[in-house]
């Protein structure tokens, strides 16, 4: 059974020029253990239809599908006191911007030990004890002391490890990763990558890794969606993505890499690409 | 080739002022610089945050000065921190930066955007400032429709068409491109990279490129310099620095950055399968 199944998803925003649709019919499946990449550009709705599924959307979104069901259960049709017990817990999340998606008031270690507390109700020298624990699997040297660290007082490198220890302090079923490694250094990327990769491993998580970086894709990803202006392009294995990518966004967004350049000039998408439409 | 820029030992320390409990401290964040460009080459500067690049960015620009060593463009010395700086020299180099959402200000029209260094450092007329901006414009793919806009009206690729717009104004020799993609999609990356290739080629532009990107930096430089902790670890051509790391920093670089191609999917498929 999947563990995330989503079919034909529309999320729509009220603005003042009538509704946005901002995710216009998009179907995936996540299963146990399996590695999910979600490609797009700004404002292809790829973070959209994951908030979605969480329901972290403002009240000013209308969400629809015909089915949103996480390990059988719907998501859609339960209060938000279940989704809660569920969110943060069995679903996890990170963030793109390490320092801003931690709160500057707090110390680290009382960050971590909220999660703790409100899902897995462990005491006080439980929690801290737990802490540590996970501070030491992602990575971060000397745990103790870091506990009581301020986010300001971490790189950028050591805010995102914070955040995927949080992430993952309740053994999620399913990890969301929303371009985790765009506001990082290359060298910096590659660890944080080497650590989610490692993590999903060892914990048989599911991992939905969103992201527009190609390069990202190739070193993660077990299965690939592409997504353009709210409607998914093209699902393949990875390796059929890139060897031979069906849909004509896909050859051009492939084409675009200056890893690829031939000539004296890069291709870009609109010359390749012309509206297909959705290749479901 | 003409050498339009070159830098000799360029050294910058910041003090930091001691307290009544912290010691004043200096921050070495150049340690000793040298390199040359030529009239219409690029040059890219490589490393990660906190190694320097920026500050060597400003120094080139000419917004702060070096503690020590020289500075020549056009094989003119320029110091700056003895201030007989003039506007002529200061219009030889100009700056794109990184996020095109800061660097335009919101309550200004393009055209006013694109006038305003014509005002500060020329005398030119109002009507021709006019024309000039209508050019640029053009010239960077935008319409003379979008002369009374304002900012909040662009989308991040063609902000960054415009802030490039506005460095090329006063027909700089030199501009300073301080990661000027990295805030932009896939597909608007390779447009203004293009726009680059194309206004280099026909301004003769020298570009002083800086990017922690290496894909985009293969794309583009004719030279690549390694920066690590305010030092130059690596300095060559293009095609030496990728074929030959020789700095154990530069051969994590290389190592490091996601590789976008059939066989190294392949490779990575197979250990998984493998472990």
């Amino acid at each position: 059974m999947a563990l995330l199944e989503i079919e034909n998803l529309v999320v729509e925003f009220q603005t003042a020029s009538g509704p946005f649709r901002a995710v216009n019919g998009v179907s995936m499946k996540v299963h146990e253990r399996e590695v999910l990449a979600i490609v797009g550009e700004s404002g292809s709705g790829k973070s959209v239809s994951m908030l979605a599924a969480m329901g972290l959307l403002p009240w000013t979104a209308k969400v629809t599908a015909d089915k949103l069901t996480f390990n059988g259960r719907d998501l859609l049709g339960m209060s938000a006191n279940e989704r809660r017990k569920i969110v943060g817990k069995d679903i996890a999340m990170i963030f793109q911007e390490p320092i801003a998606s931690l709160n500057p008031c707090f110390t680290v270690g009382f960050q971590i030990e909220e999660v703790l507390r409100i899902h897995m109700g462990l005491d006080k020298a439980g929690r801290r004890k737990r802490a540590i624990e996970l501070f030491e699997a992602v990575g971060i040297p000397d745990p103790a002391e870091r506990l009581g660290h301020y986010p300001h007082q971490m790189s950028g490198g050591q805010c995102q490890r914070v955040m995927i220890a949080i992430a993952i302090a309740c053994n999620p079923k399913l990890l969301i990763a929303d371009e985790p490694t765009t506001a990082l250094d290359v060298t910096i990327q590659k660890q944080i990558l080497d650590l989610l990769m490692k993590l999903q491993a060892e914990h048989k998580m599911g991992l939905i890794m969103i992201t527009h970086n190609m390069g990202v894709v190739a070193e993660t990803a077990d299965r690939v969606v592409v997504q353009y202006k709210g409607r998914k392009m093209e699902e393949a294995d990875v390796l059929t993505l890139f060897e031979n990518p069906k849909s004509n966004y896909t050859r051009a967004l492939l084409a675009a890499l200056p890893d690829n350049a031939t000539g004296d000039r890069l291709p870009t998408i609109s010359e390749l690409f012309v509206d297909e439409g959705a290749a479901q | 080739m003409s050498v339009i820029l070159e830098a000799r030992n360029l050294v910058r320390d910041y003090h930091i002022p001691g307290g009544l409990i912290k010691k004043a401290k200096t921050v070495h964040a150049l340690k000793g610089v040298s390199f040359s460009v030529e009239q219409g080459k690029t040059l890219a500067i490589v490393g990660e945050s906190g190694c320097g690049k920026s500050t060597l960015g400003r120094i080139l620009t000419l917004i702060d000065p070096a503690t020590s060593g020289e500075l020549l463009i056009e094989g003119k010395k320029i110091d700056i921190a003895k201030g007989d700086m003039t506007a002529e020299m200061r219009r030889k180099v100009q700056i794109v930066f990184q996020n095109p959402y800061g660097s335009l200000n919101p309550r200004q029209k393009i055209g006013d955007i694109l006038m305003e260094p014509l005002v500060i450092n020329t005398d030119t007329p109002a009507d021709e400032r006019r024309d000039r901006a209508m050019t640029m414009l053009k010239k960077v793919g935008l319409t003379e429709l979008h002369f009374n806009r304002y900012p909040h009206m662009f989308s991040g690729g063609q902000r960054q068409r415009i802030a490039i717009a506005r460095a090329l104004m006063l027909n700089p020799k030199l501009l300073v491109l301080d990661e000027p993609v990295s805030a932009l999609d896939l597909s608007v990356q390779a447009q203004v990279l293009n726009l680059l290739a194309d206004l280099q080629d026909e301004l003769k532009l020298t570009y002083v490129f800086i990017s922690h990107d290496l894909s985009v930096v293969r794309y583009i430089a004719d030279d690549v310099m390694v920066m690590y902790f305010g030092e130059a670890v690596e300095y060559g051509s293009r095609d030496e620095v990728f074929a030959d790391p020789k700095h154990s920093y530069t051969k994590t670089l290389f190592a490091a950055t996601p590789r976008a191609d059939v066989e190294s999917i392949k490779a990575r498929l197979a250990k998984k399968q493998a472990a």
